[in-house]
């Protein structure tokens, strides 16, 4: 089914060279929601880029994450007015927390983690996002709280 | 158009670089990312040198000279800067020089002693990476990795293989394979190229002395050493002797002191592969094809052709490696023959190679147990004379052991870019004319250039030849072959640029007119050499008559060709 997927996108760039790997990958990221390695292969193929490459240039950029999301998915702003308002603090509890890096999935399938530059709420400072909701003004004890209350709407939607 | 360096006016060359000016004088400004013939990427900024009219810090691997340009490359801010720039990279780098197997020849720890760095000034967070063991061949330690980019350079725009990039960003920025996948899952042909450009120690081969040190102090064991051709005209550097000296007979006595029973030059078995390949090539020709014939003795060049273009595998010649035939030979014939039981025989090949050690274990290349035991690189096995206290200098030369000491000059040349393709042909040239070359040398498919190529008439035939090295080459080579641009019959590929004699298992190289000493040595030894013909090799002879039979026999097959099949790797 997945492959599928990546031969349409594939299909939108005939003889596409390496300067649309990074919308192909965006694309095909946006269909699956992630970058499996067999879709790497296939851009690669596509493109005549070797798959060292497409998984350099995907690293390089926190948009692209090679595991599925998790049933919530924790956006935290990094950006700069976060970042004064104490967004790495929060960042290391929230890593501590869940247990797994940004980019990463827990074994369970429950949380993920992705690092933003700017959500766009400065006002709110700081800020992280889940599936979508926002939260203000966060602070590290909160962490723990916020995630509990995932973990007990997983439980009981079953 | 004319610049000052250090206060002395020279001729400079219109777009050439100021390191390029600066070298061509003589001075020496130190660089860790700068690669000869490619373009350059100014990543670690470590050449810096002062624009004296405006004092200001030039990188000099990537800035163009200019008319009337006034440049020091030593003062005291330049210096300064590079003294600064070498410790901030040490501030992420591990302590342990004392146990790297850079040790020595780490071009960081060199400089870092030059510039005169003598405490840590930087403390930087260091990334904890585990250790890439996976390959038979290379072991990475990102660790000790200061991101200078030349083993992607060399990988991607020397080889065209791009087993490895970049990845991640700042600083958690790493090398790595896709999906940081080990080494034996990518696309890596083992060929050590860039084992050859790194300047730390995160990158080295995979070391097998130990295996070696623990059979030869077994007395059960009979522990036979082979030396491939390129290795006695390289060794000699490793102990400050002219470089492209040829030290075989020293290197022999070296052996024997060692405690190895037998010692046999691998280019013994290259004749063996030429009388092989030879036949193999006149059966193709009388039977016209799969054309062109491609070599097989370069195990990079084999694993490349086997990920990369799988279609093309029959076009390879079946024969194995030299070093593959002498193993066989050594564990299916001679130990039997000599009343040896073959599990008491450990076989130890000496390559200017680290995909040999990959060769070695594939599995195909063995009747059960392998038939090469252990693979060490010339590095590996200067570090084993240092070891046992041999000083090579003063050693008395010796002879290699029957069966199989003797060896043609041909069989010598498979060291360098063109020596198969030479020697082959000057033994096809006899088995199809009865008769033997008048001028040997085929000064076509000699000398280091990327792609060489002749025409050749045997016996009314006429066979185009080529030699490329480097897999970059090769693959641009096969491409144009694929694609109907270019026809031959037959075609020498080697996995490293010029050749063996700069395989990625040789003495690190601190000047690459090395390669050409190298080089002229093997063609010196094919100049003074009585025997200069696979087929008039007597011992090769023997060795047909009492177990082979003759070339291309059912049983030459069994015991010295070879199957290949496709690979799938992350490519």
């Amino acid at each position: 089914m997945g492959e599928c997927k990546v031969t349409t996108v594939l299909k939108r760039y005939p003889g596409a060279g390496r300067d649309k790997l990074i919308p192909i990958l965006q694309e095909v990221q946006e269909e699956e929601g992630y970058l499996q390695r067999e879709a790497v292969v296939m851009i690669g193929r596509h493109l005549g880029v070797p798959t060292s490459q497409i998984f350099g240039v995907a690293t390089f950029y926190n948009q692209f994450r090679f595991e599925p999301v998790g049933r919530f998915h924790v956006q935290i702003c990094r950006g700069t007015a976060c970042h004064v308002k104490g967004s790495a603090k929060l960042l290391e509890t929230l890593k501590r927390e869940v247990g797994v890096e940004p980019g990463r999935t827990t074994r369970d399938g429950l949380f993920s983690i992705e690092v933003v530059a700017c959500i766009g709420a400065c006002g709110l400072a700081p800020v992280i996002s889940i599936n979508g909701e926002f939260h203000a003004r966060v602070t590290p004890e909160e962490i723990p709280v916020l995630l509990d209350s995932c973990r007990k709407k997983a439980q009981e939607v079953g | 158009m004319k610049i000052t360096l250090n206060g002395k006016t020279i001729e400079a060359r219109e777009g050439e670089t100021i390191l390029s000016a600066a070298r061509r004088m003589g001075l020496d400004i130190p660089t860790l990312c700068h690669m000869e013939g490619l373009p350059p990427t100014g990543t670690c900024r470590v050449c810096v040198v002062e624009d004296r009219k405006t004092g200001r810090l030039i990188p000099s691997c990537s800035f163009p000279v200019s008319d009337g340009m006034d440049i020091a490359t030593h003062s005291n801010q330049a210096v300064a800067a590079r003294k600064t720039i070498i410790e901030l990279l040490l501030a992420s780098h591990p302590d342990d020089c004392l146990y790297c197997p850079g040790n020595g020849t780490c071009v960081l720890q060199r400089y870092a002693q030059e510039l005169g760095v003598r405490q840590r000034s930087y403390s930087g967070a260091r990334n904890r990476i585990n250790l890439d063991v996976s390959s038979p061949s290379i072991i990475r330690d990102p660790e000790k990795c200061i991101l200078c980019g030349r083993c992607v350079r060399v990988c991607s725009e020397v080889q065209g293989v791009s087993a490895i990039d970049f990845t991640g960003r700042g600083s958690t920025a790493q090398i790595g394979c896709a999906f940081n996948e080990g080494l034996n899952v990518s696309s890596c042909v083992n060929c050590g190229q860039c084992v050859m450009v790194c300047p730390t120690g995160a990158l080295t081969e995979r070391r097998d002395v130990d295996r070696v040190l623990k059979a030869l102090d077994d007395p059960a064991m009979t522990v036979v050493v082979q030396h491939a051709p390129a290795v006695s005209v390289t060794l000699a550097e490793e102990f400050g002797i002219k470089p492209g000296s040829d030290i075989v007979d020293r290197m022999n006595a070296a052996f024997r002191r060692m405690g190895f029973d037998k010692v046999f030059p691998t280019s013994f078995s290259a004749d063996l592969t030429v009388m092989e390949e030879a036949h193999e090539l006149v059966q193709r020709v009388r039977k016209g094809g799969p054309f062109p014939m491609f070599t097989s003795c370069s195990p990079g060049w084999i694993k490349y052709l086997e990920e990369f273009y799988p279609q093309m595998l029959g076009n390879a010649s079946t024969c194995k490696s030299p070093q593959q035939m002498m193993g066989a030979v050594i564990k299916r014939l001679w130990a039997p023959a000599s009343g040896l039981d073959p599990k008491t025989v450990y076989s130890v090949s000496v390559m200017p190679c680290t995909a040999k050690k990959f060769e070695a274990s594939r599995p195909e290349m063995g009747d059960g147990a392998p038939d090469v035991d252990a693979v060490i690189t010339t590095r590996e096995l200067a570090e084993m004379i240092r070891m046992f206290g041999i000083d090579i200098s003063s050693l008395e030369g010796e002879a290699a052991d029957s069966p199989f000491g003797e060896r043609s000059s041909a069989g010598k040349l498979f060291g360098a870019s063109g020596g198969v393709m030479e020697a082959a042909a000057r033994t096809a040239y006899h088995m199809l004319t009865g008769e033997n070359l008048k001028d040997m040398r085929i000064e076509a498919v000699r000398g280091l250039e990327d792609v060489k190529e002749t025409t050749l008439t045997i016996a009314g035939i006429e066979l185009k030849l080529a030699v490329v090295s480097g897999l970059g080459n090769a693959g641009r080579l096969l491409r144009d072959i694929i694609e109907g641009r270019r026809t031959y019959h037959f075609v020498e590929v080697m996995t490293c640029p010029g050749g063996c004699i700069n395989g990625g298992g040789q003495p690190f190289l601190t000047d690459p007119e090395r390669v050409r000493a190298r080089m002229l040595s093997l063609y010196e030894i094919d100049r003074n050499a009585s025997l200069r013909v696979a087929h008039e090799n007597s011992s090769i002879a023997a060795l047909y008559r009492d177990h082979l039979g003759e070339p291309g026999s059912k049983k030459a097959h069994h015991i010295l060709h070879t199957t290949y099949s496709p690979r799938e790797v992350l490519k």
